[in-house]
């Protein structure tokens, strides 16, 4: 998201240039110095003006009028005034619980990240090999994310991993000659993980594979024919020519993915029942999980507005880190 | 005559093929199963002996599910389609008419009005759930449709993309316009508009799916029935006490089509606005 912002900035000059026939207000749109007279600034602000105003409420007025909540304490209220200081920080830092969903949140990051990566952009590979009905197995691997968390929740929990010896998993497992197990209930082994991981990378794998299939796709064919002629084989062109082409796209992806993991939310609620109308026996629970019992459940939006914004802070941190790390993904072409 | 390499690229090809097929019936299997069970009775559903496919099958589930008076399920398809078939649109059009705003009309401070746009990106969208909360709560938005749908209309990442690809709109085509007389609004309308077609309905097709999936939000916002989508009503379903297994299942297979639909028809713009939403280089 950050390297998009980057880079576009970098564009006008690039393909505005050539061959002008200065004519009025063409040519200072192109000459670079902002100039438009009153007729552009009637059209800029009626184009620009709906989006900013619904950015301007339910981002700007949205986050600051948060941030005062989360200094107040305001149980069942949305009202400003009972001022408390960072006591809903500390509350919500000390909670057990949420400490627990924050340590479960950093290992399912940690674990499905690399694997969705991995398995994508090996089938990003595979795809891009097949000759004949390319087309078809993109599409077999991409229609799973037509699917919403909450329905492959619904058949992760009642038919795959059901925990009956009729279902799915415990099935295969007979084969080999295991024991049925509770997927969903049995706390040691956390057998809950392969249900929760298996179900995500169902879910969203095919749609990294398209990013990495369009990498693949960008590479010159001329750099894989340079290569061949230094005598360059099969590994030694996957990792001197694939892999670096497509580092802009593994950023990406690897910051779309963490993203995406760190708000993990559906299939938790869904496959645990640990809405606020749930019993609360889930065996894992993550921060956003614990946010909304904490803001709907127990309509605390003080504590609810604090937990927003440690959150924001955990995921803008750690992106911009990994964005420092990785040069957010510039340079390129 | 097979030399060896010969055999060794047969075998590699084989193997590749095997994978493949495995893959592919792995891919499949959950839309099987998930049809499969819509079709059978709730006793040889959980039968311990395993069935292919039902013998008779059960198309009452589906019927059945559109009477059942506790899950409306039939109001919530309707308030899903209705929200989606908004978002959709409007977000599209409004980040288009914004993108094409800060990429092609040269006012002063605009550069400021870009870094606004952008910094929105930083606020990871799920996670500020309360603070959204907080503002359509005090407009009165609770359990409405405009609740759910109105503050996803604004899509700075959209607006983002619209900009970069009316950056590298030919200016000619632009000049001709305004010889003919247009003004600003008009070159946007009648010229940059009806060129950004597939640019629209990639994004539009990306919106549609996202809103249609979506469960957070409307979980928070739209807790009375009467403001269920789709996705609430199947997850209020799969969390109620009593179960009905192969409606459950009816109730799935409903909420899936139209996006599997969807994937099959507008496969290509869909893949493009992946990949046009991913590229960051």
């Amino acid at each position: 998201m950050n390297a998009s912002a980057t880079s576009t900035t970098t564009k006008p000059e690039s393909t505005g240039r050539p061959a002008a026939t200065p004519r009025g207000a063409a040519r200072t749109a192109r000459s670079g110095r902002p100039r438009a007279g009153r007729s552009g600034w009637t059209a800029f602000v009626l184009l620009t003006a709906p989006v900013l105003i619904g950015l301007g409420i339910f981002k700007y007025v949205a986050i600051g009028w948060s941030f005062l909540l989360s200094l107040s304490d305001a149980r069942g209220t949305i009202a400003l005034g009972h001022w408390v200081g960072l006591d809903n920080y500390r509350t919500l830092l000390s909670d057990q619980a949420f400490r627990d969903s924050l340590v479960q949140i950093l290992l399912f990051t940690a674990f499905i990240v690399p694997v969705t990566f991995a398995v994508s952009l090996g089938l990003a590979l595979l795809v891009h090999r097949i000759r004949r009905g390319r087309a078809l197995f993109r599409t077999t691997f991409l229609i799973p994310a037509a699917v919403s968390y909450v329905a492959a929740s619904l058949l992760w929990k009642m038919s795959l991993f059901n925990g009956l010896p009729a279902g799915i998993a415990n099935t295969i497992g007979g084969w080999f000659g295991a024991e049925p197990v509770a997927w969903l209930q049995s706390t040691s082994p956390p057998l809950y993980w392969i249900v929760l991981v298996t179900l995500r990378l169902w879910l969203q794998v095919g749609f990294y594979m398209v990013l990495f299939l369009a990498g693949l796709q960008a590479i010159p064919k001329e750099l894989y024919e340079a290569a061949a002629l230094d005598g360059a084989t099969g590994r030694r062109l996957l990792t001197g020519v694939t892999l670096p082409m497509l580092r802009n796209t593994s950023v990406a992806v690897l910051m779309l993915l963490f993203i995406a993991a760190f708000q993990a939310f559906d299939e938790f609620y869904n496959l645990f029942n640990s809405g606020q109308s749930g019993t609360g026996t889930a065996p894992v629970q993550t921060p956003l999980v614990h946010l909304y019992n904490t803001a709907m459940g127990s309509q605390n939006y003080g504590i609810g507005s604090a937990g927003a914004f440690v959150l924001t802070a955990l995921i803008v941190g750690v992106t911009l880190i990994q964005g420092r790390f990785t040069g957010f993904g510039r340079s390129g072409e | 005559m097979t030399t060896l390499p010969a055999l060794a690229r047969t075998a590699r090809l084989g193997a590749r093929g095997l994978l493949v097929g495995l893959l592919t019936a792995a891919f499949l299997a959950p839309f099987y199963l998930m049809l499969r069970n819509s079709l059978m009775d709730s006793r040889s559903l959980t039968a311990p002996e395993w069935t292919w496919w039902p013998s008779t099958m059960h198309f009452e589930n589906f019927t059945a599910l559109f009477d059942d008076p506790a899950v409306s399920m039939g109001p919530a398809l309707g308030n899903s389609l209705l929200i989606a078939a908004v978002t959709a649109p409007v977000s599209t059009l409004l980040a288009s008419a914004a993108g094409y705003a800060l990429a092609r009309i040269p006012v002063p401070g605009r550069g400021v009005v870009l870094a606004l746009v952008v910094a929105t990106l930083m606020i990871p969208g799920s996670v500020t759930f309360v603070p959204t909360f907080v503002v359509v709560g005090s407009m009165g938005g609770v359990n409405t449709l405009w609740g759910i749908v109105v503050p996803g209309l604004f899509n700075p990442f959209a607006v983002l993309l619209f900009r970069n690809f009316y950056l590298q709109f030919p200016s000619e085509i632009e000049d001709a316009g305004r010889l003919d007389g247009l003004g600003w609004l008009g070159l946007y309308g009648r010229i940059a508009l009806p060129s950004s077609g597939a640019m629209l309905a990639s994004l539009g097709a990306l919106s549609f799916i996202d809103s249609w999936n979506s469960f957070l939000w409307p979980l928070v916002i739209g807790q009375d029935p009467s403001a269920w989508t789709a996705q609430i009503a199947l997850s209020t379903f799969l969390t109620s006490q009593t179960i009905n297994l192969p409606g459950l299942f009816a109730g799935a297979v409903v909420t899936i089509t139209p996006l599997v639909v969807m994937f099959l028809v507008a496969q290509r713009y869909i893949v493009e606005g992946i990949a046009t939403s991913g590229l960051k280089g």
